[in-house]
């Protein structure tokens, strides 16, 4: 069963400075689709759009960024709401409760200067109405202790916690609520190796305990290669590839994800492997085109000239490369 | 033969007020030495002491006690006008390349301080010419470097372009802390490629300091792992990741998420609630988290044992 979709999703940036308009298309034409009880991986690397679609997905969007056109739909209790057609009271109601979203660098949300509990009973009392203090924090300590925590933790302060730890207390956070929808933006990238898997793990076991969707955000395709079901790649703004996450891995299609998948180190195996050529480009000034077309080696003239769409290159498998459009792939 | 030796290097670190004040054992009796056209690497968790350790190798830090040697000579004790001169030597990159430079000032500008300051070249025109030959050395055009400031280039280019400034003096050692951790994953490759060419064609060692086991085992000839201070595994980078023999080993080579769909970790780990009581422990600082551990880890602290040209520091060997 679907839980999310989006349709064209435009979300821009818009900026001016000294006077000069400069527009940032960080989320152009997206069409994502999500289902129940599933993982769902979005790579890409760095200022390719990624967050920006998070926030825009979490509908809790603050100028500069702007929607600039498509539809977000969420499917509560089976029913269609088109997001965007909502009062922003209404909006609320859904957010933390329908969907919640653990933001990137969010070890540092928790308030210093007050103990985890209180974040805690500030946080269930503020979203669920005639809760008093009591019990909003016996919710929290049943909550704690099935995630597998030490509740003694909800007494310590922020900084008496290590970085792993922090990270694991804001997910328990994003979750006491019961979310349909959980989204986790680079939750593990500052972390250990070590701490990593402690909190793929734990937001794993969150997951499968209650059967519900988990939206992870991360560059780590290391990572995507081991809890993800379904991969979603972006590149200046846009999904290139899409898929299960096995056929992303043993038949990259775009050639940008080729050269993703190819160029990570493995153990036991010292081959040499090449970088993609080139640097990403800015998104104020998008190349025409496809806009992978300047570091491509497959590059030919229809490539600098229209933009491919996201078409099925296997069944259930879509890229968006004029190789695959013209059957060369 | 060996360009640099660490000889049971320690540096103590106290923290807290004076009411609660806390020894914490940063770098604990590390050995170790880097030969030449070597790539060596200092693998750990943050807070292992590995940038301690580098950071007393450049003379930014002063040793609590150990010395280190560079062909021969003791260099951690030099007087500035001699630290000065060793800089011709040893060079360093760092984590972040956007904080390496002062945004408000050309990047070349640098590369023309390092030549003058260093005294290696005198004159402009000369100068110049070094500098297009290193930065062809690392992929990158002199007209497209020429006359910009540091945003103008992405984190790759820019990483490169530090690397590039190091090799200006033709140093025999490059202390790489970090270096690929704010690349993105799509360049990485790129910046690891360059150290395996300079190591085979200009006989440069390097030392690699990283967190990311994927990257050391793809470029380093030995590696140390460290944990809490101390280096627990040390060997040929393939037997040390390969076959891991320290139980800590174990646990970080476990947890590399491997870029495999078919491999996904089916056990679970243990994490440990408060870090700094491991700093603390006598006996093998790993021993509360160990599931090898005895009676004897927990009371003293383990010598090397040579395994199979591994050096590891665990009882499990003795």
């Amino acid at each position: 069963m679907e839980m999310l979709r989006t349709e064209q999703l435009k979300s821009y940036y818009v900026l001016e400075i000294f006077g000069r308009k400069r527009i940032i298309k960080a989320v152009d034409d997206v069409n994502l689709s999500v289902g129940e009880n599933q993982i769902y991986g979005i790579a890409g690397e760095s200022g390719c759009g990624k967050s920006t679609l998070l926030k825009a997905i979490f509908a809790a969007i603050e100028p500069p960024q702007k929607i600039f056109g498509g539809r977000l739909y969420y499917f509560v209790d089976g029913q269609a709401v088109d997001v965007y057609s909502l009062s922003e009271e209404e909006r609320r109601k859904l957010r933390w409760r329908f969907i919640s979203y653990v933001p990137q660098g969010s070890m540092s949300v928790l308030n210093p200067v007050v103990k985890i509990k209180e974040t805690f009973k500030d946080f269930i009392e503020s979203h669920v109405k005639g809760k008093t203090k009591d019990e909003a924090y016996e919710m929290a300590k049943v909550h704690i202790r099935e995630l597998g925590l030490p509740v003694t933790l909800l007494d310590a302060y922020p900084h008496q916690l290590s970085g792993g730890m922090r990270q694991r207390v804001t997910i328990a956070l994003a979750t006491v609520l019961s979310p349909k929808v959980i989204m986790a933006d680079e939750p593990t990238t500052a972390l250990d190796v070590v701490t990593q898997r402690g909190v793929i793990q734990l937001l794993r076991d969150i997951q499968k305990a209650n059967r519900n969707t988990l939206i992870l955000v991360t560059h780590d395709m290391g990572v995507h290669a081991n809890i993800s079901d379904r991969i979603a790649i972006m590149y200046a703004g846009k999904i290139i590839e899409e898929g299960p996450t096995e056929a992303i891995f043993n038949n990259p299609t775009h050639p940008y994800t080729r050269y993703l998948i190819r160029s990570l180190p493995k153990f036991g195996d010292r081959m040499r492997r090449e970088s993609v050529p080139g640097s990403p480009p800015s998104l104020e000034k998008l190349p025409s085109g496809c806009a992978f077309h300047p570091r491509c080696p497959h590059v030919f003239d229809r490539c600098t000239e229209e933009t491919p769409a996201l078409i099925e290159c296997e069944k259930d498998h879509m890229a968006a490369c004029w190789l695959v459009q013209e059957g060369k792939r | 033969m060996s360009l640099l030796q660490v000889k049971r290097l320690t540096k103590v670190f106290t923290i807290g007020s004076i009411f609660s004040r806390l020894k914490i054992l940063a770098v604990d009796n590390v050995t170790f030495e880097i030969n030449e056209a070597e790539i060596f690497t200092l693998a750990g968790e943050s807070g292992c002491g590995k940038t301690t350790t580098a950071r007393i190798i450049l003379g930014f830090e002063e040793p609590t006690s150990g010395e280190i040697h560079y062909k021969g000579k003791r260099i951690d004790n030099l007087k500035t006008e001699e630290r000065r001169r060793l800089l011709k030597e040893i060079q360093a990159v760092f984590q972040n390349p956007f904080s390496t430079f002062n945004p408000l000032r050309k990047v070349e500008s640098y590369f023309y301080d390092t030549l003058f300051n260093l005294g290696v070249a005198q004159e402009r025109e000369e100068a110049r010419r070094i500098i297009e030959e290193k930065l062809e050395a690392v992929g990158i055009a002199f007209e497209e470097f020429c006359e910009k400031y540091p945003s103008e280039f992405s984190g790759g280019q820019l990483q490169r372009i530090s690397i590039a400034r190091a090799l200006l003096t033709n140093p025999k050692l490059l202390v790489a802390d970090e270096p690929v951790s704010m690349v993105d994953a799509s360049l990485r490759m790129s910046i690891v490629n360059l150290f395996k060419d300079l190591r085979d064609k200009y006989g440069l060692s390097v030392l690699y300091i990283t967190h990311d086991l994927a990257t050391a085992y793809y470029v380093s000839d030995r590696m140390a792992i460290m944990f809490r201070g101390e280096i627990v595994e040390l060997g040929p980078a393939e037997k040390v990741l390969q076959e891991p023999k320290h139980p800590y080993t174990r646990l970080l080579r476990e947890s590399v998420p491997e870029p495999d769909p078919s491999r996904r970790w089916t056990t679970k780990v243990v994490l440990a609630d408060q870090e700094h009581e491991e700093y603390l422990r006598t006996g093998c600082k790993f021993a509360g988290r160990c599931p090898n551990a005895m009676e004897i880890c927990k009371k003293e602290s383990p010598p090397y044992f040579e395994v199979n040209g591994v050096q590891v520091k665990c009882f499990l060997y003795r």
